[in-house]
């Protein structure tokens, strides 16, 4: 066997390595500037939004393209933070639309959108399975150590809220699980794996009749404000700011309470 | 390094050298061999060159990294028993015993490969769940209830990585020489007998091999864990979960935990296979 070649087969990755760890902390700068790079005749708009919005968004992307003959409305929904991550590597997009002014504000520190405007707002509500087994029918049920309760992790905005909602009551809850987002909390409510779970108003009117919600007061104290901003670097330019203003306009904040949102 | 020259179980001998194939290295397999190889190291040097080496200790000593890595180190191990206890045996009827829907039967049980484990992990719910078609009579009978447990993680963990298993202790059965098994039988040994003096001791380092990947896909998994016992510090929230959940907030925690989890598995898996694994 020839070992000098084994040798270079060896040091070759390794090298290549390296000078990809070198560069690799400067390289994002290029990617947007190539993106940019199409300008205003672009006809498709790519919108990252939060999970939470994932129907009213896909309604109204409809409209938009009925109001614009030609252009495409992409959607990108997923967690807030995991959106804002994308967008700070780089990811082409036009419009944020974020679950929470902390995720937004991670994409605006970076300067890479304009000032964002609060669209939205919504509201904890207790989910329970359709059948309400467990007969819960206010928040300090959740305190009963025989109640199975999912709750959003605390680094997402729903657990976030969460947290606040609980220490405004005075009440401390031990959940059965701390989820990664509010659709897998929902889930385990579907499913009837849990008795309760606290999620968004706008989670239980989209799941239909498979759970119950329950309002409770001290929701006011944890609002979730939804802000959005058109990207600095949007492909789409005055599009990306179209689709914005249709979201702000009354057709927009007639979508979005019907789906369960409070207006800002 | 030596290569031995112990003569294996299946009878033949370990040639010191491959010297059968000499000459040139050709560069058609080199240029991807270096490509491939580059693919692979690149996202780790990557998460090496972003690490916040001068936070490491400080956020290492955090009793949550601790509380995950033992959890994940725990459930990985008793998944790889469970399917160590079911899936040799399970790779051995696929192998040596003829029955109708074989070809069907080992189709089925690599499903949870090309399952996405979160789909798997939602499957679990509908079976062993508090009201899904097994657990609901677990719930009503003995009062047990598995999801959000750390037996939960276990079965999640065990579903997704059995296939590793059951894939490579199936290719060593079919790769042993039967004779050995047939002059056993014909020297008056029973089917158990049989397998266990003579098939298990022929086909151990597959069964080796087969159990350390089956190790190392329990501690990376993920979606399943997440959706069928769910994320709670200290009970079901393993490594990966941790990860993840970390990712939301702050990357750099995410990066070190990664980390944390990587550098243990790769130096439990050396250790195995400078131990378990004979390999030149």
């Amino acid at each position: 066997m020839s070992s000098r070649l084994f040798r270079w087969a060896v040091a070759a990755p390794l090298a290549l390595a390296l000078a990809a760890g070198l560069t690799g902390c400067g390289s994002s700068t290029p990617a947007t500037s190539a993106s940019t790079s199409s300008g205003g005749t672009a006809k498709t708009v790519t919108v990252f939004a939060a999970a939470s919005l994932t129907g009213t968004f896909t309604e109204l992307g409809k409209a938009f393209e009925a109001a614009h003959p030609g252009t495409t409305v992409r959607f990108n929904f997923g967690s807030s933070a995991t959106l804002a991550q994308q967008i700070t590597q780089a990811a082409p997009a036009d419009v944020f639309a974020a679950a929470s002014p902390a995720t937004m504000k991670t994409v605006t520190d970076a300067s890479l959108a304009g000032a964002p405007t609060t669209f939205v707002r919504n509201k904890l509500e207790i989910a329970v399975p359709a059948d309400n087994a467990a007969k819960v029918d206010e928040l300090k049920d959740l305190t009963d150590p025989k109640i199975k309760v999912a709750l959003c992790a605390e680094q997402v905005p729903c657990g976030a809220a969460a947290v606040k909602a609980l220490d405004a009551a005075g009440l401390k809850v031990t959940p059965v699980t701390l989820e990664q987002d509010v659709k897998a909390t929902l889930t385990k409510v579907e499913l009837g794996e849990v008795d309760a779970a606290l999620v968004y108003k706008t989670d239980v009117i989209a799941a239909g009749d498979k759970v119950q919600g329950i309002p409770f007061p001290e929701a006011d104290k944890a609002i979730n404000d939804y802000p959005i901003a058109v990207l600095s670097n949007a492909p789409a330019g005055d599009l990306a700011k179209q689709f914005v203003d249709l979201v702000l306009s009354p057709q927009g904040k007639d979508v979005l309470t019907k789906a369960g949102f409070e207006a800002p | 390094m030596t290569a031995s020259t112990t003569p294996t179980a299946r009878g033949d001998v370990r040639r010191p050298e491959r010297s059968g194939v000499s000459g040139r290295v050709p560069w058609v397999l080199v240029v991807p061999a270096v490509i491939g190889m580059a693919f692979l190291v690149l996202p780790l040097a990557g998460l090496l060159v972003r690490a916040p080496w001068s936070t490491l200790t400080q956020r290492l000593a955090e009793p949550q990294v601790l509380e995950a890595l033992r959890l994940s180190l725990v459930t990985a191990t008793a998944a790889t028993a469970v399917c160590l206890l079911l899936g040799v045996p399970l790779a051995w009827l696929l192998a040596r015993v003829a029955f109708p829907g074989r070809r069907l039967v080992r189709a089925l049980v690599t499903v949870p490969l090309v399952l996405p484990p979160v789909v798997g992990g939602v499957a679990l719910l509908l079976v062993l769940g508090r009201r899904g078609l097994i657990g609901q009579w677990l719930d009503s009978a003995f009062g047990v209830t598995l999801p959000f447990t750390t037996t939960g993680v276990v079965i999640a963990e065990a579903f997704v990585a059995m296939p590793f298993l059951v894939i490579s202790v199936e290719g060593a059965l079919r790769a042993a020489d039967q004779r050995f098994e047939e002059a056993a039988a014909t020297l008056g040994a029973s089917r158990w007998t049989v397998f266990r003096r003579v098939t298990l001791p022929l086909i151990a380092p597959g069964v080796v091999a087969g159990a350390v990947l089956c190790w190392a896909r329990a501690l990376g998994e993920f979606g399943a864990t997440i959706t069928f016992a769910g994320n709670f510090p200290g009970r079901t929230q393993t490594m990966p979960l941790a990860v993840y959940l970390a990712l939301e907030t702050e990357p750099e925690a995410a990066i070190v935990l990664s980390l944390v989890l990587l550098a243990v598995s790769v130096i439990i898996l050396a250790c195995l296979r400078d131990r378990w694994v004979n390999s030149p």
